[in-house]
């Protein structure tokens, strides 16, 4: 028997207080990788080819490291709310997705934070 | 809940391919590819801090005929969301929605993309041969 009433079942499945919260963030880790991505390839082109030491110091130099974190932090937190819609899209078996959706995010964490952890490894030397 | 024999919309491979539907999808699948542009950047980073021999090792990959050709779409794929990101935010502001503008900033997103694609690889083989 259903004891649950339907109120109570729909709640939480829809866009329910926080529907366009994904929409923001996904506008907003758009909006602050526009500089983030210019400031890295104009930066980081010097970089094709460099030696160890050279790569080293660049990721060391000045606000370098602050600011490949910042597009570390904002790229796989943008991609991660990108690659949940894909999933989303289609992937239609509930139980397929929601394996997806979390092995996707441990992976995006995963992977982000040991971006992170070489940039500090490349700054503070080891 | 009955929804049996309900009219469906015509399948996607009935419609003509048009700018709209292709720059779309493009967006898509150049966000995918920059999944991978990340992961390259993280195993690059990585090696580097191995040492020497993996970080030479991360180089010949990326250096490498196909390690350039990968580059070269994560690049492409980097300046095409980058400008398409920005037509989507024109749209969230309410702007260019006529068809004619919709039409003409699909056209400048393919040559600002393409054309900053040869800049970066003009000034990436200046600097690393």
């Amino acid at each position: 028997m259903e004891m649950r009433s339907q109120l109570g079942r729909v709640r939480g499945l829809g866009s329910n207080k926080e529907g366009t919260h994904h929409f923001w963030v996904q506008r907003l880790s758009g909006i602050a990788l526009v500089p983030l991505v210019l400031w890295f390839v104009i930066s980081g082109v010097d970089m094709v080819g460099a030696d160890l030491a050279t790569f080293k110091a660049w990721v060391g130099t000045h606000y370098n490291p602050l600011l490949l974190i910042l597009l570390i932090l904002t790229m796989f937190h943008h991609a991660q709310l990108g690659l949940q819609v894909i999933i989303e899209d289609y992937i239609h078996g509930e139980a397929a997705k929601i394996t997806s959706l979390i092995l996707m995010k441990f992976a995006v964490v995963l992977i982000g934070g040991s971006a992170i952890f070489a940039v500090i490894r490349l700054t503070f030397g080891s | 809940m009955t929804a049996h024999n309900r009219p469906l919309s015509p399948h996607l491979q009935v419609y003509r391919p048009q700018i709209t539907s292709i720059l779309s999808i493009t967006h898509r699948i150049t966000g995918v590819v920059l999944c991978a542009g990340a992961f390259l950047l993280t195993y690059l980073l990585m090696a580097a801090t191995y040492g020497p021999d993996s970080y030479a090792t991360a180089q010949g990959i990326l250096g490498s005929w196909f390690g350039r050709l990968v580059l070269f779409g994560v690049v492409f794929s980097l300046w095409f969301h980058l400008s398409n990101g920005i037509r989507h935010l024109a749209w969230d502001a309410g702007r260019g929605f006529e068809l004619e503008h919709v039409r003409a900033s699909g056209i400048a997103v393919v040559a600002v993309a393409s054309v900053l694609t040869i800049a970066t690889f003009i000034v990436a083989y200046a600097v690393g041969g």
